[in-house]
């Protein structure tokens, strides 16, 4: 039980969330909810997710009504042990005060470019803290694919987030579209930021990514972190490859987004506009077609990355059980690697179990380096 | 300006295939076989080969409701255009255009304009973007003296000399703008007279001359051409049918018609002049006239059997690019 | 990247990206530089609504060029020019303007392909603005689409958003048809959103669902979706969702949105700031009892502006554009 009282505030998932919906709650006023608990359903205009309890207790007050729409850092209960006066609870509802700026989609932090390689790379750069953690993100994605991670690990550590060549705010040019290639360029944009020494993790091809770093440059890679990662094995679903690439329009992109989560009811509208937002920037599904036709030909992996894989790297593999687009089962390619599988998530595992994978990598990071 | 030998046998084609083409479609129009309105320009040959005799296939011009002859001298297939004004699938517009429409873009042919004075603005687009594009290429467009009263008109008068455009503005005065006169329509009485205000040069042709056409329209297009900017024609003469068929023209002198065909036929004026200076035979221009006869005729032929657009399919096409 | 940019940085950004990109594309329009002729500096206006400002001197004269005052001329330049290789983007600066040169469009541009059997290619971009809220009264305050979607062969481009006015700008530049884009005078200053740096575009007919609910769907247009965006944010403490959905594009209109959320939500009302008769509101109205009649569990109301022409006395101006509180009350209406 914590002694202090516990304020559970709407969370800003992704850079242009300014507010979000209470969508539901899942204990009631006066309820023991535990650390880690999932306690209220909030929607913002990309996704709805789940807020877990940062701190054991009850669920003092429940602020926010169902359907109440609240600014980023708005109140949206409290927790806080049975021995908290009633007149403390109220007094620190009425004294809350939402975070200045959070709200407005100006603040924040914001999306900086870096030139490497005779490349323009765009990033996100958050938090401080020492080794700090890359995130590369995966096929057709950008750096927001992170928008549940990055907030929280950054509280811990510096965490940069990367466009990877031809996504997002990067240079469109991605080379001979090769996994390798695209690790020799994300490595020339860590060298122009001057890390030395860093956390990896990927998502899906950002995995596939990662791991070829960690095999060229082994010893800077305080630990390797891979999220449903590609380039562990042949498998991968080329229906989804094709369709994404090919996809133009919202009907065609939510049977692509469906196919990346567990729950299509995660879905939502905006999420599909988001995705279908990346890829209208000119440059981007050509840059998509290059690295399917020499990475995913035919619904294989061209490259087996983990090959040289060094031992000495420590690793962590995050998998959804029941990713419809690479198989959980290439989890087991790196032995000695640790393993976590969520059995209920899909491929946007670190996106449905965000707060449990967050947990995972950051105490990883941690233990590591 | 001397004309050679095949220019001038080449003129005499177009502006016989000109007149049999508008001749027949008289004749046809009559019968009730064509449908829609149609405008003819018999009479006013001189006008559209002669300065079409001066462009190429990128250079543009657009012309007026009365728009066939521009189109025949423009190089545009006759029998496409017959099929055209039969409505057939397979006439130059797809049979979606008829007379008052018709175009072809391949031949810089920008189209019939069935409204008046809708021409000129366009005219300008294309002047500017051949002064954009520096192709050296020029615009003409063709107005009857009903459009030269519009707004938009002088409007393109202006902007075209504003912008120093490689533009010709022919206006074609056959005293009539449908039945009423130029004589009381158009204040100061020659069109002419306006391209000062504009800061242009300005000729007034006699149009049943093809060679006065043809002098004053070459002068216009080098200027044009050399980067010097708009000129106005005025081409005068008349037209030998009514504005437009079915019209009883009433409106006009007795004898007025009959007149202008026996004095002023520009295809005589021209038999006459070139066979006089022993330029062409007499002979030759028979054999043009004899094989412009077989075209036509074989235009209606093929017209009649061709098909016509499919209602389930054609109605709903072209109307955009991408929808 | 993302970036916060206004409605009108972000039209400036599109010119000057399709500016570049291609070398058939140029500009015209009265006073899109301004200064011509003039013995002060040049670029003086960057037209009426300072959008076009400062493209002249990067692009000069002959890709910027500035009209005397003829919009039928330039109009129909800019029309004449689509067909013979360039792309021209016109100003139309005020779109009630369009009464002195319709014709350009109405029967030359916007028939071209098919008068001419589908030979023709006629890529211009007619920019206009629009919208009352100014206090310029009748002539300068219209909200005039209706008429150009009604014209076959036309497009009908409505962004609402700084992100929406840079792609679909974008989009209609490179578009091989002819496109009629509609800028809110309001917006140019109100609207502000991230904006990714780089080039992109936004496809035609292809709505936006600016928000999720399942209780009643709300289409409006243009300026109208912030309006609807503050009613449904008050119908929401009243523990109604709304669907929003921004069609973008009003020709073509994306119909399976709008009916899919109908079909959803069984209730609808359409906010538009043209006037009622033979508008959007009335076509949208027309289209769902059409083809999704049996999902209605209500009437459908539509919320527009009254059958008069703009007035000038704020009093009365604000009077005729539809208010939150009008579409929040309509909402409540098909609720009832």
């Amino acid at each position: 039980m914590s002694e202090k009282i516990a304020a559970i505030v709407m969370p800003k998932w992704g850079m242009a969330m300014e507010e979000g919906t209470v969508v539901a709650w899942h204990a009631e006023e006066g309820a023991a909810v535990t650390e880690g608990q999932e306690v209220v359903d909030v929607e913002s205009p990309k996704i709805a997710n789940a807020i877990e309890a940062k701190q054991g207790g009850l669920l003092r007050r429940r602020v926010a009504a169902l359907g109440d729409v609240l600014p980023v850092g708005g109140l949206l209960g409290v927790i806080a042990g049975a021995e908290v006066p009633e007149a403390d609870i109220d007094a620190f509802v009425k004294g809350y005060v939402t975070p200045a700026g959070e709200g407005g989609a100006a603040a924040g932090p914001s999306v900086a470019s870096i030139e490497a390689g005779g490349r323009r790379f765009a990033y996100l750069d958050q938090g401080a803290g020492e080794p700090p953690l890359v995130l590369i993100h995966g096929f057709g994605g950008d750096l927001g694919s992170w928008m549940f991670n990055q907030p929280a690990l950054a509280e811990a550590r510096r965490v940069i987030a990367i466009d990877l060549p031809g996504h997002g705010g990067s240079q469109k040019d991605v080379g001979d579209g090769s996994v390798a290639g695209l690790a020799a360029a994300i490595g020339t944009a860590i060298d122009a930021l001057g890390l030395a020494r860093y956390h990896l993790a990927g998502h899906s091809l950002g995995g596939a990514v990662a791991l070829a770093i960690a095999g060229a440059r082994p010893q800077q890679v305080a630990s390797l972190v891979l999220v449903a990662s590609a380039g562990l094995g042949p498998e991968i679903d080329g229906g989804f490859i094709a369709d994404f690439t090919a996809a133009e329009r919202r009907k065609e992109m939510t049977g692509v987004a469906q196919m990346l989560f567990a729950d299509p009811a995660l879905v939502t509208r905006k999420l599909v506009e988001d995705m279908l937002r990346i890829k209208r920037i000119d440059g981007v599904t050509e840059a998509m077609r290059r690295i399917a036709a020499r990475s995913f030909a035919q619904g294989r992996q061209a490259e087996d990355v983990a090959a040289p894989f060094p031992d000495a790297v420590p690793t962590l593999v995050i998998w959804g059980g029941k990713d419809r687009i690479v198989p959980a089962s290439h989890a087991d390619k790196i032995t000695g690697a640790r393993k976590e599988i969520f059995p209920a998530a899909g491929h946007m595992v670190h996106a449905e179990a965000y707060a449990e994978v967050n947990r995972l990598i950051g105490e990883f990071c941690a233990a590591n380096g | 300006m001397q004309l050679s030998r095949t220019a001038l046998l080449e003129a005499y084609r177009k502006m016989r295939t000109i007149r049999t083409f508008e001749d027949k479609v008289h004749d046809l129009f009559e019968t009730g076989e064509l449908p829609g309105f149609v405008h003819l320009y018999a009479g006013e040959e001189a006008s559209a080969v002669g300065v079409c005799a001066h462009l190429d296939d990128e250079d543009r011009i657009i012309s007026t409701h009365r728009g066939h002859g521009h189109c025949i001298a423009k190089g545009c297939d006759v029998e496409g255009m017959m099929l055209e004004l039969f409505g057939r699938r397979d006439g130059v517009c797809g049979g979606k255009g008829g007379s008052m429409h018709i175009a072809d873009l391949s031949k810089g042919m920008m189209g019939a304009n069935a409204i008046v004075g809708g021409g000129p603005p366009l005219a300008c687009g294309a002047a500017l973007a051949a002064k954009t594009l520096k192709t050296g290429k020029v615009a003409v467009t063709f107005t009857g003296d009903g459009g030269s009263n519009q707004g938009t008109t002088f409007e393109s008068l202006n902007l075209a000399s504003v912008w120093k455009l490689p533009l010709i503005f022919v206006f074609e005065n056959n005293g009539y703008a449908e039945s009423t006169g130029s004589g009381w329509s158009v204040a100061g009485g020659d069109i002419v007279r306006r391209a000062p205000a504009f800061n242009m040069p300005g000729v007034q042709v006699d149009g049943f001359d093809f060679f006065a056409v043809h002098e004053a329209a070459g002068e216009a297009v080098e200027r044009a051409r050399r980067g010097e900017g708009p000129t106005l024609l005025e081409i005068k003469f008349g037209r030998f049918y009514g504005h437009h068929e079915g019209d009883a023209q009433t409106y006009r002198a007795k004898g007025e018609v009959a007149k202008l065909k026996a004095e002023k036929d520009p295809l005589a004026g021209f038999r006459k002049r070139v066979t006089s200076a022993a330029l062409l035979t007499a002979a030759d221009l028979d054999a043009i006239d004899a094989e412009i006869e077989t075209l036509i005729e074989g235009s209606v032929a093929l017209a009649r059997k061709s098909p016509m657009p499919d209602p389930k399919v054609d109605l709903l096409t072209d109307v955009y690019i991408r929808y | 990247m993302a970036r916060i940019l206004t409605y009108r940085e972000a039209l400036r950004e599109a010119l000057r990206q399709v500016l570049e990109e291609d070398p058939t594309v140029i500009v015209m329009g009265e006073d899109i530089a301004g200064g011509l002729g003039a013995p002060g500096e040049l670029d003086a206006w960057g037209g009426d609504m300072g959008v076009t400002k400062g493209l002249f001197g990067q692009f000069g004269p002959e890709r910027i060029l500035d009209t005397p005052i003829s919009e039928s001329a330039y109009i129909g330049a800019a029309v004449g020019a689509a067909t013979c290789g360039l792309r021209p983007i016109a100003e139309l600066m005020f779109v009630d303007f369009m009464g002195v040169c319709f014709d350009q469009l109405l029967n030359q541009g916007a028939k071209f392909r098919y008068m001419f059997g589908g030979k023709a290619k006629t890529p211009v971009v007619i920019r206009t603005q629009y919208g009352a809220g100014y206090r310029t009264a009748a002539q300068h305050s219209q909200s005039l689409y209706p008429l150009f979607a009604h014209v076959p062969g036309l497009k009908v481009v409505i962004p609402s958003t700084a992100y929406d006015a840079k792609g679909l700008l974008i989009s209609s530049v490179r578009d091989d048809d002819p496109v009629v884009f509609f800028e809110h005078k309001v917006l140019y200053d109100e609207a502000r959103d991230h904006v990714p740096e780089a080039p992109y575009a936004i496809p035609f007919g292809e709505a936006n669902f600016v928000r999720e609910g399942e209780d009643v769907t709300i289409v409006a247009i243009g300026r109208m979706v912030h309006v609807a965006k503050r009613a449904a944010d008050k119908l929401a403490q009243e523990k109604i969702e709304v669907e929003l959905i921004d069609p973008r594009t009003i020709s073509p209109l994306d119909e399976d949105s709008i009916l899919e959320s109908v079909e959803k939500t069984g209730r609808l009302v359409v906010v538009d700031e043209a006037h009622p008769r033979c508008g959007m509101a009335a076509d949208i109205a027309a289209l769902v009892a059409d083809k999704a009649f049996k999902s209605l569990k209500a009437p459908v109301k539509c919320v527009t502006a009254p059958h008069t022409p703009v007035p000038f006395s704020p009093v009365l101006e604000d009077a005729f554009i539809p208010s939150d509180m009008a579409v929040a009350a309509a909402a409540r209406t098909v609720m009832a």
